[in-house]
């Protein structure tokens, strides 16, 4: 646990004496910004409107600003996870160093969780940010705090997942590039397939509706936990870290 | 404390190391030499768990590293052929996280972290940035890395590789300062590296061990060879033809040329009376012979007639291709590191 640890506290401070952390963060609280505020603008224009017209449905934060804000997250994932996790292993496997955590009485799992997490980490601080946005919503009314939680929580395993498909195809290369476009290219595949659901609908539109990775945010987003949801972004990550040490050890057949 | 029973490592269809076994005891400093691409950084990432052998067994202080893993790597320093920098690290940061990974006591790493840069001579530069330093700060900080868990086994891969002659001869004196309280495998292609800081040399070729041996038995392996330095006065190839007529001589090459006087490498087979009947040779012909004097047989010919003895057994066989340009090598390498040993 203690080396786990080790390993992620020296991937976080690295993507913060690197540019890494200040652009990923910059571009997230730029986009979350832009989001919240224009969701904001459209409930108070909306709820306007709503006064003068006796009659119209009751309005509420969480559905129309919370939600929406949130729920657009994921394609800005779908464009910073392959920025966190391509250097990850592809940057130690080009310089050498790898070769010292690999000769280091450490087991495997430990140096893959250790990465993992620590691109975790900065990925909890993108969502500080988007929290200390919707924090502002507290001061001047009165939304639902279980649907947020609910929704950050789902939030957060969609980007474990990401992260550690990110983790894997880091591995395969020596070069950042390659990983980063190898995990742009599978994140987006997986946001995408859904898509063929809509005019497919025998088994394989419904498989791929499952595998997609988008869609089990949705249920999220409202504040609801389903099972199937939990337990695809669980399996995903395992999947993830998995064949992340798979890869690992066969680096060392190979090299 | 290290031990390789017959460890082969193949990569697809080339045999990087054949069947190799050797043992080095406690305290032992070992030199491994051979020339690049003989098999030393393979054997090396073998016996730190780096690389898993396709045959064979490596040990380290009595734990397997294949089945033992854990036990055997923390008790190896390994210095790679280039230093595992984090460049974006300072150099006190990134001892901290190798103490940590290393498992010292939390409390003990500071301690550990003085004295490492104490013995390699690098306090001045705790707070820099790895990526900021110079080739020979970086190649001290990653011995610094190798030694900060006090191993018992260290292990470096060409530590010397790529330092100015100041700086070779200072980490070879830090090694020196190793012996005793830790045994030592090093590689590499330098010869009088071996001479200056190994008191037993493995030599290596084509992933093969050539000879396993002290030094001085390593020379005297080679009895029936010694060379002779003579120094004429006359006309070279007369001299050179005149010699040559001797049977105990295998062969005559000129060193240098000053004037008339030439002065000749004869290397001869060991027989008492050749260096009085070379002398009668050149004082009846009526030539002026102003120095005698016989030369030892230095390692770096016993490297090349080991070397160059298996290049010929070997013979048209696959590998024997790409050995022309390697054979080249240690030659220009030599010049470098002996360079490096003028003082």
């Amino acid at each position: 646990m203690r080396d786990t640890l080790t390993i992620a506290m020296r991937e976080f401070s690295v993507y913060f004496t690197s540019p890494i952390a200040y652009i990923v963060l910059a571009i997230f609280a730029l986009i979350f910004g832009y989001f919240f505020t224009a969701g904001l603008a459209f409930f108070m224009d909306y709820s306007m409107q709503a006064q003068g017209s006796p009659g119209a449905p009751p309005m509420n934060v969480n559905q129309f600003v919370i939600e929406p804000s949130l729920g657009n997250m994921s394609i800005v994932l779908l464009f910073l996870v392959p920025m966190i996790t391509m250097r990850l292993f592809a940057e130690e496997n080009r310089s050498g160093t790898i070769e010292l955590l690999l000769t280091s009485p450490l087991h495997d799992y430990q140096i893959i969780l250790g990465k993992w997490l620590g691109a975790l980490m900065l990925y909890g601080c993108m969502l500080l940010v988007a929290v200390v946005n919707l924090s502002v919503l507290f001061l001047y009314t009165t939304p639902e705090w279980k649907p947020l939680l609910v929704a950050l929580l789902g939030l957060a395993l969609m980007g474990a997942t990401m992260i550690a498909l990110g983790t894997f195809l880091s591995t395969l290369t020596r070069n950042q590039i390659v990983a980063g476009a190898l995990t742009f290219g599978v994140l987006l595949l997986l946001w995408v397939l859904n898509w063929v659901s809509s005019f497919e609908t025998s088994t394989i539109g419904r498989l791929c509706e499952y595998l997609a990775i988008s869609p089990h945010f949705e249920q999220f987003s409202r504040g609801v936990i389903e099972l199937k949801d939990l337990v695809y972004y669980l399996s995903g990550t395992a999947l993830g870290l998995f064949l992340s040490k798979r890869s690992l050890e066969s680096l060392r057949w190979k090299a | 404390m290290i031990r390789v029973e017959g460890v082969t490592k193949r990569y697809g269809p080339t045999t990087a190391v054949d069947n190799i076994s050797f043992e080095v005891e406690r305290g032992e400093i070992v030199g491994f030499l051979g020339p690049n691409g003989a098999g030393k950084t393979t054997t090396m990432r073998i016996l730190t768990g780096f690389l898993p052998p396709t045959r064979g067994a490596a040990s380290v202080a009595g734990f397997d590293v294949a089945t033992q893993p854990i036990e055997a790597k923390s008790r190896i320093g390994y210095l790679p052929e280039s230093p595992p920098l984090y460049p974006e690290m300072s150099v006190i940061d990134y001892l901290r996280f190798v103490a940590s990974i290393k498992h010292i006591p939390r409390k003990e790493i500071p301690k550990r972290i003085d004295a490492v840069l104490e013995r390699t001579s690098t306090t001045d530069v705790r707070d820099k940035l790895l990526g900021k330093l110079s080739k020979g700060y970086r190649q001290r900080i990653g011995l610094a890395q190798a030694l900060i868990h006090a191993p018992e086994v260290l292990i470096f891969d060409e530590p010397t590789s790529g330092l100015d002659p100041k700086q070779i001869i200072e980490v070879r004196e830090l090694i020196r300062s190793l012996a005793g309280e830790h045994t030592i495998l090093l590689s590499t292609h330098i010869l009088p590296e071996v001479a200056s800081t190994c008191g037993r040399v493995i030599i290596i070729n084509e992933g093969r061990i050539e000879a396993s041996d002290s030094l001085d038995n390593l020379t005297a392996r080679l009895e029936g060879a010694t060379a002779l330095l003579l120094d004429v006065e006359g006309p070279p190839d007369e001299v050179r033809r005149a010699l040559e007529l001797d049977l105990a001589v295998r062969s005559v090459a000129e060193e240098s040329r000053l004037g008339d006087r030439t002065a000749l490498r004869v290397e001869v087979d060991k027989d008492d009376r050749v260096a009085r009947r070379l002398a009668a040779v050149v004082v009846n012909s009526g030539w002026g012979l102003y120095g005698m004097r016989s030369l030892g047989m230095s390692l770096e010919d016993i490297f090349l007639q080991l070397t160059s003895q298996e290049e010929q057994a070997n013979g048209g066989e696959g590998p024997a291709a790409g050995q022309g340009s390697d054979g080249g090598a240690p030659a220009a390498d030599t010049a470098e590191g002996q360079e490096g040993d003028d003082r």
